[in-house]
């Protein structure tokens, strides 16, 4: 399991091959990665900044990581969020996610990304051209992380 | 009882800090009973605490609600709803 918060870039086919080549009972390697977008709420955004607690960051995706784990038959798994200044359709956060089969894969894939964008403490401001705006939560993506929960 | 205050995002841009030392006369308080003394501080502080904006509250890094009690040496962080990902 691999966590990492940083402000340098990340590889993914070096993520993704770190992870295959280091067993070999994996049958499904599952990735999703997030970008700066140039349009958001109908403006042109020239710049994200993204800021995070430090410590609480690193301990809120292990807590999210470990429980896909015990979700689902998780062989592996990576996440990378990176933080400071980005420019459009640079990487923000990969999520990759190892198991036997993709059924399983792709499900806790989904799940650690639903609980990093409503638990994991980061915070997004936009540079537009009327100034700096920080983005509010929505609320589709609580409803992505509601429809998880256990009964 | 002392503790450490820490605040992100939209509440230290407003607020400007970033982290505090305080002491308080209580053994234990909770997120709610101290989010009541620092919004006494300023119009600043009782807009963010108790205004619109959904202020989230962690103790030790942990996420918490308003009934989540605080005691000795506890690092305490106030910040907007997170939006990373």
């Amino acid at each position: 399991m691999k966590i990492a918060v940083q402000s340098e870039d990340f590889d993914l086919n070096f993520e993704l091959t770190r992870m295959r080549e280091s067993r070999k009972d994996i049958g499904a390697l599952v990735s999703f990665v997030g970008l700066v977008r140039d349009l958001n709420d109908g403006d042109t955004v020239s710049q994200l900044t993204l800021e995070h607690y430090p410590g609480m960051t690193e301990k809120a995706l292990q807590t999210i990581v470990l429980d896909a784990t015990s979700r689902w038959a998780v062989l592996d798994a990576t996440v990378v969020h990176r933080v400071g200044s980005l420019q459009a359709s640079e990487q923000i956060v990969l999520v990759a996610v190892a198991s036997a089969h993709r059924d399983q894969a792709f499900k806790a894939c989904e799940f650690i990304m639903d609980y990093l964008k409503t638990q994991a403490p980061f915070w997004k401001k936009e540079l537009t051209a009327s100034g700096e705006r920080w983005l509010d939560d929505k609320d589709s993506d609580h409803d992505a992380q509601q429809r998880w929960q256990l009964p | 009882m002392k503790i450490k205050i820490f605040d992100f995002a939209r509440l230290k841009e407003t607020w400007k800090f970033s982290s505090e030392d305080l002491e308080l006369p209580d053994a234990e308080l909770s997120l709610l009973k101290l989010k009541g003394l620092l919004a006494k501080r300023s119009e600043v502080w009782q807009k963010m605490l108790l205004g619109s904006l959904k202020v989230r509250g962690a103790i030790n890094h942990e996420l918490v609600d308003d009934q989540a009690l605080i005691v000795d040496g506890d690092e305490v962080a106030f910040f907007p709803p997170v939006t990373g990902g």
